[in-house]
């Protein structure tokens, strides 16, 4: 099994808090890798430094063997991993097909001289974004509502549309935040269905999640966040005894 | 074309063009000898103002960033058509020595190379605003369009550039392949003033902005700006290099108002800081919202509207009260300015998307229903 993304010793710190400190984790190509931790354990911070939103202090981070691009959020989505927010980031005002259609940005070239032009390649292309985009949005099961502005949709759907408009950047690594967030247990099952498909079809896919449940179902391997320190990382069952993990989710010493 | 007509019938689109283009023919013709020269002298001047709305909607109404001295490259177009093509740069004795009547370029050269340095302005705005949005982007933009207009009141020492207060006469009229636009010509027997040639260059130029403007909204590129507006942290993640996408919108904007500028610099044959003002960069954001952000149709609409309507104002409001109460209670031009401000909180109150918004998307719609089983 060959690693797809290594963090070595990543810390980041605001002010006097130290978010992330020494975290080291390692996820193996076609693996679905679970991140769990109470709130404030420092997920959402490492999903940031990941995705280039937030400067590293320290460590590094290699896709592939090669280090990530530094602060930059759309040359660490160009180099393979694509993400989604946990207070869901849709471009409201566009439709759902056009958000999808964004996503192909940086798998596009058309320059403005092109758009103007419209010539041959860029017809081409625009039809190649369109039907990629219509693609995903059966992928995701919401091609009904392609025409729909992403703000009308349901909350469900708009989940699934933030998935497609990530998997359009053609991602090797595909970070959820929270996707289940919000959802009734309907919705989780049908969302369990799709990020299993999305590994079927070839993309490591990293879980940041809540629903213990749909955390030990899905993932091969889970890591433990606590004040920023990652205190476990195994298969999901030993991390469910572990005594560490334990007490940080419920509190120690009681008794 | 047939977005702007709204519609995806191509013989419907087709019938629409060519009553638009009869009509945009026509209208000159019609306004001329229904309402005098006077009127069609606004019909110019309300090209020229849409094509710096659809410019300005670049930059407000897609990439979402408000820009409140837009004016300054209007100025900027105009000042490189005015200093390159009159007998102004013969006062320094440098180029006097060379060019004893001054440098006197042609049209099509001065015109892209105004479009250029507007283009060129643009980034310098948006290089140092890039971290910035909303009231904090307004402020410096406000400034910035304030410093090029003091610049052009003080740029005649030590060396004389723009003439400072006095402004740059003497500006050649525009010309194409040799006949002047500022003289009444002959066109197939038929004597056609100056006011009319213009009018016709200026639609032809405005029909090109607008094809411009919508070839880039339906891009990869005007997505882009679009993102960038609805939301820039999910635009980064999506892959969008958002400095070079926002320098590329303000660039474009810039560059529609220099060639605007150009244009308005050969047709009055005279410039001077006093016609960039503050209040020029409000009225033309004022065009954009009003009309309908981001949408072109609205847009022009807008600059129409804010062109022509002050002007019945102005030249109605004293007759009409003279009619009414015997003399003249309110002075036409406070009171033009009077309904101006009603007219504003009016739309923003009941139509707050403007008056012509776009329409939730409809057109994608139809189209798409083929495509989606």
């Amino acid at each position: 099994m060959s690693v797809l993304l290594e963090a070595r010793h990543v810390g980041k710190c605001f002010g006097g808090i130290q978010a992330l400190q020494d975290v080291s984790l390692t996820i193996n190509v076609g693996e679905i890798y679970g991140l769990i931790g109470p709130n404030g354990a420092g997920k959402t911070t490492f999903f940031n430094v990941l995705t280039g939103l937030y400067p590293k202090d320290s460590g590094a981070i290699l896709l592939k063997g090669s280090p990530l691009p530094l602060g930059s959020p759309h040359l660490v989505a160009e180099a393979g991993i694509a993400r989604t927010f946990q207070n869901i980031r849709l471009f409201a005002n566009m439709t759902a097909l056009e958000n999808v259609m964004v996503g192909r940005h940086a798998r596009t070239r058309a320059s403005v001289i092109g758009a103007v032009l419209h010539d041959r390649r860029t017809r081409a292309e625009e039809s190649a974004i369109e039907q990629r985009a219509i693609q995903l949005l059966h992928y995701v099961g919401i091609a009904d509502r392609a025409n729909d502005l992403a703000r009308h949709l349901p909350y469900g759907d708009q989940r699934r549309l933030e998935i497609a408009r990530a998997l359009a950047t053609e991602p090797a690594l595909l970070a959820l935040d929270e996707p289940a967030a919000g959802m009734n247990a309907t919705e989780t099952a049908a969302l369990r269905t799709l990020i299993d498909g999305i590994r079927v079809d070839g993309i490591t896919v990293l879980l940041i999640e809540h629903d213990v449940k749909l955390v030990m179902g899905l993932c091969d391997r889970v890591a433990v966040l606590d004040y920023g320190e990652k205190i476990a990382e195994d298969i999901p069952e030993r991390v469910q005894s572990n005594p560490k993990v334990i007490e940080a989710y419920l509190g120690g010493g009681i008794g | 074309m047939n977005a702007l007509l709204g519609t995806s019938n191509p013989r419907l689109a087709r019938g629409g063009a060519l009553l638009l283009a009869v009509a945009l023919v026509l209208l000159p013709l019609l306004v001329g000898s229904g309402f005098g020269n006077a009127w069609v002298r606004v019909l110019d001047f309300a090209l020229l103002y849409i094509m710096l709305a659809l410019g300005l909607n670049i930059v407000v109404g897609y990439a979402g960033l408000l820009d409140l001295g837009y004016v300054a490259f209007y100025a900027v177009g105009a000042y490189v058509y005015a200093i390159l093509s009159s007998p102004h740069l013969a006062n320094i004795p440098a180029i006097a020595a060379l060019f004893p009547l001054g440098l006197h370029l042609p049209m099509w050269l001065v015109l892209p190379l105004g479009a250029i340095i507007a283009g060129v302005f643009g980034v310098l705005l948006g290089a140092p605003t890039l971290r910035l949005r909303g009231d904090y982007l307004a402020i410096v933009t406000l400034g910035f369009g304030e410093i090029i207009r003091i610049f052009l009141n003080n740029l005649n020492r030590p060396v004389n550039i723009t003439n400072g207060p006095q402004g740059i006469t003497q500006i050649d009229p525009i010309r194409i392949g040799g006949v002047s636009l500022a003289k009444t010509q002959d066109v197939l027997g038929i004597a056609v003033p100056s006011l009319y040639l213009y009018y016709y260059l200026f639609v032809i130029l405005a029909m090109l902005v607008v094809f411009v403007s919508m070839r880039l909204e339906n891009s990869r590129i005007g997505r882009a700006w679009v993102a960038i507006r609805e939301d820039e942290v999910a635009a980064k993640a999506c892959g969008i290099n958002t400095r070079n996408i926002k320098l590329l919108a303000f660039a474009m904007g810039a560059t529609f108002g220099g060639v605007s500028g150009g244009l308005f610099a050969g047709f009055q044959e005279f410039v001077s800081p006093e016609s960039f003002q503050l209040i020029d960069s409000i009225m033309i954001l004022c065009m954009v919202v009003l009309g309908g952000m981001g949408h072109i149709p609205g847009v022009i609409l807008g600059a129409l509207l804010l062109t022509v309507l002050p002007e019945i104002f102005r030249q109605g409001a004293a007759p009409l009260q003279v009619a009414l109460f015997g003399k003249v209670v309110l002075d036409p031009e406070s009171l033009r300015m009077l309904m101006f401000g009603v007219a504003l909180v009016a739309v923003m109150l009941y139509r707050p998307a403007g008056l012509w918004p776009s329409p939730t998307r409809q057109r994608e719609l139809g189209e798409m229903r083929g495509n989606v089983p």
